[in-house]
């Protein structure tokens, strides 16, 4: 049997979390509500963060856009990410939540734009 | 010069600026003007492109723009009017604004409610007092966020950063992300500034170090910085001899805290409390000055926009009522006094105006220390009516407790509520 304590990163609350892991079953305790259960569970298991950054934009006078991947991708790809984000320039007009790329690094995840340019 | 009346007029565009322009046209000002002097709307979020924005407003994660393009939408579909580029140079007491920018010029309006919506900055470096040449390479974390996340610039390959507030935490990480090697971040206090989840989110993920009880006390490199030593502080935060560390770096950061960008408020005479540098405000959130509200940053400093939407929301719908009941009713007895006690360092608001009471009085407060397994308490007249039960508390997080009306309604002679750590 093994004891993780983490610290619940869903919300502002920052829950401190105990996480027993017994084979196959997790059980954890510390959280207020659900999603702390959730987040605890897949932190051992397979950790996934949400990557943002920038990037230049193409044909207009903002110079760049905010992106996201859309959900949560596992934290090791995080660099693999990056690395594709770094390469990326967006032609504009862009809106919020268009797609700047499908796919990004393999994870089945698409980048999205956060900002707009006009 | 021209002159024109409102009878709004709100002075940032932020998140604070946009709420309460939303919330005074939905509780029945058309007449609302927003003065920002950005190019745009929306505030810092606009730099801060990380997510975790939103979750108790739209109970989704969203990033600093998306957050803030809801709300500028919102506002531009009301056709609530604002001007960009504008920049607010004067209040006076009776609500005349002189604001200027390249279309008009210098020019004032005469509002009839003012909302005061104008945000924070960093804190200056000059005020750390760290000894020293002043090299490039030196910034705030704000700072380098809009280098990065708006110009496409980094600052800099290897970094330190000094202090542990949200910003620098967030910087760590997206700096990190960048390619920079983010050596440590030196924290003068024995807690961080920052929030929880940002220390696992932006240092831990990244095995960044964080040395709490820590501070910078040389900056080594003329031209440019070639590395900064830091040392452990004692009780009295004065660096013990033999602990010093020293690393390379070209690039320093600096996150100690934000003030209230308050020059206009005091300029009108408004009161000021001295812990928030903030406004004096009551349940209502108006200042010393009637007609004229106070929220957001420039209030109180927070860490979640969320909050300052909300307050922003109740600034804007009491300044329309203001507007809409001109000529009220002075309020007739004196107000309530808030008062902090164990362990609490201010609240907001200062004062409560029974006439003012609708529903439960929300009163948020930071703690000054780290704390675990306390109960705060509400006292009145220094008896305790009621506590809450809390894990841990700490002063990077903004706490909150509601005064019932029940409980006001209960106690009509009360002067005073404390708001501290109640004994078992
Ligand atoms: C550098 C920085 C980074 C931050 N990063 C985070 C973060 O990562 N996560 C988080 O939750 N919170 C962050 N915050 C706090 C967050 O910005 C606030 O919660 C929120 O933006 C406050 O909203 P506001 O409207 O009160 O202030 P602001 O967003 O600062 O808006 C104030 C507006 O008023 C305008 N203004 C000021 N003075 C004048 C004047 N004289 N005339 C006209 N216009 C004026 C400014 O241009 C600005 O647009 C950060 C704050 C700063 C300063
Ligand atoms: S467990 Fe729930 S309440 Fe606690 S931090 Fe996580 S999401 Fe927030």
């Amino acid at each position: 049997m093994e004891k993780k304590e983490l610290t619940c990163i869903n919300c502002p609350m920052g829950c401190q979390l105990t996480v027993t892991i017994d084979g196959k079953y997790i059980t954890v305790t510390g959280n207020t509500c659900p999603r702390g259960e959730d987040y605890a569970k897949k932190e051992v298991t397979d950790p996934r963060r949400i990557v943002t950054s920038s990037v230049p934009v193409r044909g207009s006078e903002t110079k760049r856009i905010s992106v996201k991947t859309k959900t949560d991708i596992p934290k090791g790809k995080i660099f693999d990410v990056m690395e594709v984000i770094k390469k990326t320039t967006v032609n504009a007009p862009i809106e919020i939540g268009d797609v700047v790329c499908e796919n990004v690094a393999d994870t089945g995840v698409q980048l999205v734009a956060t900002q707009r340019a006009k | 010069m021209y002159c024109r009346n409102v009878d709004i007029a709100i002075i940032g565009g932020g998140p604070a600026g946009l709420a309460a322009a939303l919330a005074a046209r939905e509780a029945g000002v058309q007449d609302v003007l927003i003065l920002e002097r950005d190019t745009k709307l929306g505030g810092i979020l606009n730099q801060c492109i990380h997510n975790g924005f939103g979750l108790h407003t739209f109970k989704e994660e969203l990033t600093g723009p998306e957050y803030a393009a809801r709300f500028a939408d919102r506002v531009i579909a009301e056709g609530i009017e604002y001007k960009l580029g504008t920049m607010v140079v004067d209040l006076s007491k009776d609500k005349t604004i002189t604001a200027m920018n390249r279309e008009d010029g210098m020019f004032t309006i005469k509002a009839k409610a003012v909302i005061l919506a104008m945000g924070c900055r960093e804190r200056p470096r000059g005020a750390l007092g760290i000894p020293g040449f002043r090299p490039a390479g030196i910034f705030s974390a704000g700072t380098a966020q809009r280098f990065v996340n708006i110009e496409g610039i980094m600052p800099g390959k290897e970094v330190v950063i000094l202090g542990s507030g949200d910003i620098g935490l967030i910087m760590a990480r997206r700096m990190t992300l960048e390619g920079a090697k983010v050596k440590v971040v030196a924290e003068l206090m024995p807690y961080s500034g920052g929030l929880k989840r940002n220390i696992v989110q932006c240092l831990n993920d990244y095995g960044i170090p964080l040395k709490l009880s820590h501070t910078v006390v040389d900056i080594k490199g003329k031209e440019r910085v070639e590395g900064v030593t830091i040392a452990q502080v004692d009780a009295k935060n004065k660096p013990i001899p033999g602990t010093e560390e020293f690393y390379a770096c070209d690039t320093l950061l600096l996150s100690c805290g934000l003030i209230p960008e308050n020059e206009l408020t005091t300029g009108a005479g408004i009161e000021m409390n001295p812990v928030t540098s903030g406004a004096v405000v009551d349940n209502s959130l108006e200042t010393s000055i009637p007609g004229i509200y106070a929220c957001g940053n420039v209030l109180h400093v927070h860490d979640l926009v969320d909050y300052v939407s909300e307050e922003a929301g109740n600034a804007g719908r009491n300044a329309a009522k203001f507007v809409l009941d001109a000529g009220r009713e002075e309020a007739g007895s004196d107000p309530i006094i808030m008062k902090t006690g164990k362990g609490v360092r201010y609240t907001v608001p200062s004062k409560i105006c029974r006439e003012k009471v609708e529903k439960d009085v929300l009163v948020r407060f930071r703690v000054d220390n780290v704390y675990k397994d306390v109960k705060l308490g509400i006292f009145f007249d220094g008896e305790l009516v009621r506590s809450v039960k809390k894990r841990t508390v700490a002063p990077g997080e903004m706490e909150e407790l509601r005064i019932r009306k029940e409980e006001l309604d209960k106690f009509p002679d009360v002067r005073e509520i404390t708001v501290g750590f109640a004994e078992d």
